[in-house]
Order: structure tokens, then sequence, then C-alpha cells
């Protein structure tokens, strides 16, 4: 398949760029537990990457190893051409990788706008007694990182919350923020874990569409992991299908949509 | 045109700033776009327009303003707008579509603004109709309704969009960014500079200033012709009956393709040469409303429920000493507040009273409503509820009713500052007159009457006669003694009683439906003896208050058969019959006999139309054996009703309904007040 190697074009036109991220036979171990084996793939920049699978395929660790959060035993990450060492998730993050979580992690007391300012955290130089005092070059950057951030309140049309503590938002809405502070850190490469859970069909639409434009407006890399078939494979350029820590396909979702194994994943014949 | 000037309020407290006090309009003032050229000349460095991005407010001068104006026409003639042409515009309120109303017209074109949640079908009739040249759109989800339609609009040569988010991937063949067509009209300014001089001197009082598709509740919408005399003359006459004044601010949050938006948002904008403010998205309008603190607000009488319903339950949540306080104040205001308000005489401890509660409580709930600055509210649209309108003007807000039609560029009557009440509209606005035909029918005659519908003669000449009198299709009559009109009912609907007296079952069903416990009603009487009411109960407010008194029900239909709710409704009507025996004319229409009915009217069993108003034919037709029981004196009725459930399945409802007596009044004639 030629678009596993260099740049492709997608099937709307797109331009897809090289080799961003590159997993190399990974494999992760909780104990006696082998929940990836020796799993390879790939993802270009620019592109949506989703990885499928049945509950307890993998996915969420697979996501994890990607956010340096777990380290696997074998295999090696390569971001952009390099190697990447063993690190926290914070130097991570600091790379240029940003994730949301699942069972959404923000703060409730705090509102909406402060929760989406600390995804700029990672871009604040000033030091603590700048911030403290509030002149100079701490007043000029939160008003440049201000600026960052209401352009993605604009962009996922959540103005009227604004102001409001972000626990007393919707579950819906709730996602919608989770995405924009991850947005807030201007990733290169972003993780979205299930970004559909729990939505009724038209509001997954909406998130649909908001995912899509993100990566056309500001050229992001998408990687998501989600349950959802039929969303999955509208959205995304290529698929990745996990079924008990291995990787049973891997191709763009009509390749994967013909794969026996994958339909056999997904109807539940039985493994020996 | 001097005889307007004399139909004016004749107050000598006229702020200075207010321009509307020439005894004629001179023809340098005859165009919007000649508006637009004084307001910069004036006030060029005021703020024009208002709007909130990216978390902040922000600003055009009039001058400002003009420039993008200016670029924006100099665009359209670039791509080849024609004299005559029609420019469609859909989108939300922004400054850039008020910018492209006043360039199309600068242009020689003709703007025509479209609801913005129409469905494609409902654009592509009306772009047909008007043969749309331009089409001048908010974002992707407009774009891609009009592309959808665009093979069968020949006529449709650009669409110009405003946002260009998730643009990227069109084909740009017929598709320009809005602020490109501005930068080539910049760019082209030395080809086309004298022709836009050119036509903006031609634009004249009896040339198009807007075109408006009236929302066409009967049959398809028509496109109603306003002229710059029409919006110029109603704009300059309504201004001068409020005093508004170049220091007014506005929200302009209501569709733009509403009359109404059109005259408060560039007519009376233009004329007085105040500022517009555009809400930030159409989700942060409460929020908007807070900040502007606008001095002049129209909303409908929902918008005015919603928000007494917001308070209501927000202070029932409140602690107790606050609620005490609110309840005590609110007791009092309603007293006092509105005689405050019209400068009755009131005691100097009871205006000593007032102002603490306006320290305490009247003040900030103003402020939480984003009402602090209003001098002049409107409402108009529909009939609002008598408490609802005491309620805001008990807390010191000049809320008042208009009565209009877009065929009459808004204004046919007003009510004056203190001559307001809930039962009236008004006065004939400056320069309206209005007749009564002898069916009942309001007929008015102004300058703001429409040039004609578009390309549709037969309507025009029965809507409106060779002397320029129209039509309004309401029935009602002038109060005596205070020449307010009142209006009772849609007149195909107005009918009479066997004994000759007249029946106006709207009317009646508005005063029933005030009830919070009542959602719908249905009167019958046209051409019986008596008059009779079906009942829809509102399942909210009565399944709450079964809550509260521990009422146990099953089902929608059990709850409306309890011997409570009956006594409630009944306890409803008996008042509203005694209100209506005040009232001669229409004492005839109190309900002798009712019944609550076992399901709720639906819009899916084609009972009520899809904005809810009711279809009283075929609700007659379908329940003919209730109707017959209403008159027949029978105590219950059984019947059986065919139901369409939401997935479009039928199934059928079998039940026993209860039918009671209500007590009916003898015919005072007094009003209330003098009866007290």
């Amino acid at each position: 398949m030629n678009a596993m190697s260099g740049n492709y074009t997608t099937a709307d036109g797109r331009k897809i760029g090289g080799v961003l991220m590159e997993m190399k036979n990974i494999t992760l171990r909780f104990g006696g537990v082998e929940a990836i084996k020796d799993i390879s793939f790939d993802i270009h920049e620019g592109e949506i990457r989703a990885i499928i699978g049945p509950n307890g395929a993998g996915k969420s660790s697979m996501l994890n190893v990607i956010s340096g959060f777990y380290h696997p035993q074998e295999g090696e990450v390569w971001f952009r051409g390099e190697k990447r060492p063993t690190m926290k998730p914070y130097q991570v993050a600091a790379q240029g990788i940003a994730r949301t979580f699942q069972n959404i992690a923000l703060f409730d007391g705090m509102t909406v706008l402060d929760n989406i300012m600390t995804g700029r955290l990672s871009h604040m130089k000033s030091g603590m007694w700048s911030q403290a005092i509030w002149k100079g070059k701490a007043e000029r950057e939160e008003v440049a990182n201000r600026e960052k951030v209401e352009k993605i309140i604009d962009f996922l049309e959540i103005q009227h919350t604004r102001k409001t503590p972000f626990g007393r938002l919707q579950k819906k809405k709730k996602k919608r923020v989770e995405l924009a502070r991850a947005l807030a850190a201007e990733p290169m490469l972003l993780l979205l874990d299930e970004p559909m859970a729990g939505m009724n069909v038209e509001e997954k639409e909406d998130m649909s569409r908001y995912i899509l434009d993100t990566n056309d407006e500001f050229g992001t890399t998408i990687a998501l992991i989600e349950h959802d078939m039929g969303v999955v494979m509208d959205l995304s350029d290529r698929v990745v299908v996990m079924d008990y820590g291995r990787k049973i396909g891997d191709g763009t979702p009509d390749e994967v949509r013909n794969n026996q194994e994958v339909i056999d994943a997904y109807l539940g014949v039985a493994h020996d | 045109m001097t005889k307007l000037a004399e139909t004016g309020v004749g107050d000598p407290d006229i702020r200075e700033e207010t321009l509307a006090r020439s005894p004629a309009i001179s023809d340098e003032l005859s165009s919007i776009p000649r508006l637009l050229a004084r307001n910069v000349a004036k006030f060029g460095g005021k703020p024009a327009y208002r709007e909130k991005e990216y978390g902040i407010w922000q600003s055009w001068t009039w001058a400002e303003a003009a420039d993008e104006i200016e670029a924006l026409a100099l665009g359209f003639l670039d791509i080849g707008l024609d004299p005559g042409d029609h420019v469609a515009i859909i989108g939300r309120n922004r400054p850039q579509f008020y910018w492209t109303m006043v360039a199309a017209q600068m242009a020689g074109g003709v703007p025509v603004p479209v609801y913005q949640d129409s469905v494609a079908e409902e654009i592509a009739y009306v772009l047909d109709h008007c043969g749309a040249r331009v089409a001048v759109v908010e974002d992707q989800e407009q774009v891609d309704k009009v592309i959808e339609i665009k093979d069968r609009l020949p006529g449709l040569t650009d669409i110009i969009y405003v946002d260009k988010r998730g643009m990227r991937k069109y084909d740009h063949t017929h598709l320009t960014p809005y602020a490109e067509v501005q930068e080539i009209g910049r760019a082209a300014r030395g080809r086309h500079e004298a022709e836009l001089q050119r036509r903006r001197d031609a634009l004249g009082w009896d040339d198009t200033c807007v075109m408006l598709y009236t929302s066409g509740t009967t049959g398809r919408p028509k496109g109603v012709v306003l002229s710059n005399r029409n919006i110029i003359e109603t704009s300059r006459a309504s201004a001068e009956f409020d005093r508004l004044g170049q220091d007014e601010s506005i929200l302009a949050y209501l569709p733009m393709a509403w009359v109404g938006d059109f005259i408060f948002s560039v007519g009376q904008a233009y004329w007085c040469g105040f500022c517009v403010c555009c809400p930030e998205s159409t989700t942060t309008m409460y929020e908007n409303l807070h900040e502007i603190g606008p001095t002049y607000f129209f909303a409908p009488p929902r918008y005015f429920e919603e928000r007494i319903t917001i308070l209501t339950i927000r202070m029932e949540d409140a602690g107790p000493l606050k609620r005490w306080m609110y309840n005590r104040a609110m007791a009092f205001a309603r007293d006092v507040g509105p005689k405050i308000l019209d400068g009755k005489p009131v005691s100097a401890w009871d205006r000593f009273k007032y102002r603490l509660g306006d320290l305490f409580v009247y003040g900030p709930v103003r402020n939480r409503a984003g009402m602090s600055h209003v001098r002049v509210a409107y409402t108009a649209g529909e009939a609002i509820g008598p408490e609802i309108f005491d309620f805001w003007r008990s807390l010191g807000i000049n809320l008042k009713q208009l009565y209009g039609q877009t065929e009459a560029s808004v204004f046919i009557t007003q009510q004056p500052d203190n001559e307001v009440r809930a039962d009236t509209v008004g006065v004939p606005s400056p320069g309206v007159e209005i007749r009564i035909a002898e069916s009942g029918e309001v007929f008015y005659r102004s300058p703001g009457v429409f040039v004609e519908y578009y390309k549709n003669p037969e309507s025009t000449a029965s809507t409106k006669d060779a002397e320029g009198w129209v039509a309004t299709g309401d029935a009602g009559f002038i109060e005596e003694g205070t020449g307010h009109l009142r209006i009772i009912d849609r007149a195909k609907d107005v009918g009479k009683l066997n004994d000759g007296s007249l029946f106006a079952p709207k009317y009646v069903e508005n005063k029933l439906k005030f009830f919070p416990n009542i959602l719908e009603a249905v009167v019958h009487g046209a051409n019986r003896d008596y008059c009779t009411a079906f009942i829809n109960i509102d399942l909210t407010a009565v399944g709450n208050w079964a809550e509260r008194n521990n009422i146990a029900y099953g089902s929608y239909q059990e709850l409306a058969g309890h011997k409570q709710v009956m006594d409630t409704i009944q306890a409803h009507i008996e008042e509203v019959n005694e209100s209506l025996s005040t009232d001669p004319m229409l004492s005839g229409c109190q309900i002798h006999r009712f019944l609550v009915l076992h399901k709720e009217l639906d819009a899916d069993d084609g009972e009520l139309t899809r904005t809810r108003k009711v279809r009283r034919n075929i609700i007659a037709e379908k329940y003919d054996d209730l109707v017959n029981a209403l008159y027949d004196g029978s105590d219950k009725v059984s019947t059986e009703t065919e139901v369409t459930y939401e997935d479009g399945r039928k199934g059928s409802i079998k039940a026993t309904l209860e039918i009671r007596d209500a007590k009916t009044f003898e015919v005072r004639p007094e009003r209330m007040e003098a009866a007290e």
C-alpha cells in the first residue's frame, strides 16, 4: 500500500505530509498481562489517524504510550525523525503533543476561560515574580495568550460559556472545552481519547465537524480513539484496528472495512 | 410632509441631538446613503456599530463604517452589479450585513434580507422570485444551502461569504470572501468611483430601500417593496414620537429579514445617528444585553415572559431574606410602580418606599435584565399578558406596545408615554390615518405604506386600494374617549353569536392562555346561542402543582380529568368571564360550558400549525362529537380520538370527558377600576 510510505493525497484532495510519529514494535506489559503486543504503525503529518477496536483491545494503552504516560517494555517511539528517549508526560507535552481524556479532566470550579488558559501554560515563559506583580512581560504574555484562547473559543463556538464554571456545563459542552484546552497548547499532534463517548447522533456530527475543521484550519495532526465505527470511518484518513493487544488491520477506512479479521473481531468470533 | 410635523408630539423638552425636528425632510436626506453621508459629516467620530468579537466589543465609527460600505459598494460594481439587481443577505445580525444593505443601495441594487434559519427550499423560492444576482451569506452553513439550490437560480452569479472557516476546499469560481470583495473594491476605486457617485446621486425618495419577504402564514411569501420615502418618513416620525436621539444604543438581535429590525437598526439608526450593537453569537444575547445596557429596546412578548420565568426560578433558589425582600418589594411595586411611571399622583411616603425598593430590588433586577438604561421599550407581534406587562412597568421600565405590519414599515399605532395599557395598542403613529370598516376590519393609510408586492399586482391590488388604504386583516375598534386602538382578533375569525353580539375567539383564548395552567384554548360560538371552550392543560405547570400537592397521576389524560384540576380551570374561566362582562362589546363571549381535552393539541395531528397557531376548522371537524355535547346539555361525553405518534405511527385514545357549566356575569359596562 503506497499510503504507508511517504506523502500521499487523500480522497478529498488534502495533501498529507511525511511521517510525524512512528511506533516501532511496541510491547507493553502490566505484570503478566500483555496489553500491547508488538505493534507498529505511523502517523503522517496532517492526517486524521484513528485507533479502533473492541473494549479492552488496548487502544487507550496505546494512546498513553504516545503521550508518554506509559513506557513500553519493548519497542521504540520515533517523533519528527528522532527516537524519543523515555520522557515524562509534561516533556512530551512540551514537544507539541496534546491530549484530551475519556473521563474529562478539567477543573470544575474554574471558569471555562480559565480552564482553556491552562492549555497555554507550556507557552508561558515569564517568572513567578513577574506574574505575581502583573507587570511587563507577564501582562504582555497574558494578553497574547488570551487572544489565542479567544480565537479558539470563537472557533469552537463556546462564547456563551466563557465565564461559566466548568462543572456546571453539560457533558457535550465539557467535551468541547476539553478539546479547546488541548488546542490552546497549539499542538503538532493532538490525541483524542473517545471524543464522542456518550453523545447522541447530532452531537457526534457536531463534534466530527469540529475535529475536521481543526485539522483543516490549524493543520493539526490528529490521532483519535473511538468506539463508534461509523463516525471513525467517515472521519479518518487511515485506521489502525486493535484486538486483544494485537494489530489486526491498518489502512484506509475502506480497506479496513473489508478486512475479514476486523469483521470477526467486531462480530465477536470466539477466540481460541 | 408639513402635516407630519404638525402631528408629532409637541413636547418642548427635545434633546438637542434630535435631528427629527425639521419641518420637512430635505431632498438631501432622501436615501439611506445620503443619511450615511450626513452622519459622517455630523458624527464622524462617534460609534455607529459595535460587535463583540474574541471577547471584546469592537467598534466602528460612522466614518469607518462609511469606508467599509463604500469599499463593498465599489466591489459590487467591480463584479458587475447593475442598477435594480437584487442582493440577498443571509446571516445573523452582524455589522457586515448592515453594511451590505447600505452598500447594495449605494451601488443601485436592492437589498433582500432572508431569514437565516430558512431551509434551502425556502431560500430558493425567495432568491428565485426576486431574481437575486448576488448572495451575501454568513458562513459555510449558508454557503452550502445556496450552492445546493444554485442550479435552479440562473441569475445568481456571485456568492460572497463573511466567515472563512471550513471554506478552503470549496470551488471558488463563484465564491468570494467578503473582505476580498472589499479589497477588490478599494483597489478598483479609480475605475469605479465616478460611476458609484453617479448611482448614489441618482437615488431618491421613490427608489426601493429594501425588499422584505413576509413570513407567509398563508400561501407563498410575498416580497414587500419599501421605498426610501417609506423607511425614512416612518423612521423620522417614530423617532420624534419617542424623542430618540444620537446617543441611543440598541442591541440588534432580531432576525434581519424582519421589518422591525430594518426600521430600528437601519432606518432609525441612520435617521438619528445612533449606535447599533451586534451580539457575539445568538447564544450570548442575554449576556451582551447586560453589557450594552441599551436605551431603546424591542422584544416579542415571549421574551418578557421568559425573563420573568428565569427570574422567578432564581428567586425560588435564593435565601429566605432575599426572597422576603423580593416578594415584599414586588407586591408594593405592582401598586405604585406604574403610577409613578405614568406621572400620576403618589404620596411622598410611597415614593420614598419605592426609592428604597429601587435601591435594593428593582435596580438590581433591571440591571440583571440589561434594562438599566432603557428609556423606551416596545413589545409587539402578539398580545402580551397584563401581568407580564405590569411586572416590567412596575420595575420602572417604560415598556409600551405597538401595532404594526411589514406593509406599513412597522408603525400603525403605538402607545405614547403616560398612556400605556395592556389591553390597547395605542394611538395612530404620527402621519398614520386609521379607519374601521363596517366588518370591523382595521384599515390604515400612511407615508409608510409599501409600494407594492414584488411581481404580484393582484395581491397588491387586493391589499391596497387606489387611495392608499391598506387592509390589516385584523378586526378592532377605536376606544371612545381615549382614541386608542384595540385589536380583537383576525378579521376572518370574528363572527356573531345568534343574538347578534360579537364573537372574537382569539381574544378570549388569549385571556385564558395567560393562566400558566392553560396551554391552549379553543373557543366555539360562531352562529350558536352561547360560547363554549376546549381547554388544554399545561403539563409542566399542572404537573408541578400535582407534585407539590401529592396528587398521583399516570398520564396526561388522567391529570386532565382530575377533579381538582377541573375546579382550578373552572375558576380561571369564571375569572375570564367576569373580566369579559366589564366590556360591553365582548361580554357575549363569556364561556358558558367547557371541557378539558384528553390529549394535547398537536401539530403532528394537524390541529396546530407549526408555529403553534390553532387550526379552528380542523379541530371543530375532528371533535364534532365533543362540540355537540357542549351544546346539547349533557354532563359527560365518551369519545375516541386518533393520534399520530412522533415516528408517524397512529393509535387512538378513548376517554370519557366531564362537561361543566361555568358561572357567567351580567354586563357591567364600567371599567373595572371604576367599579371598585
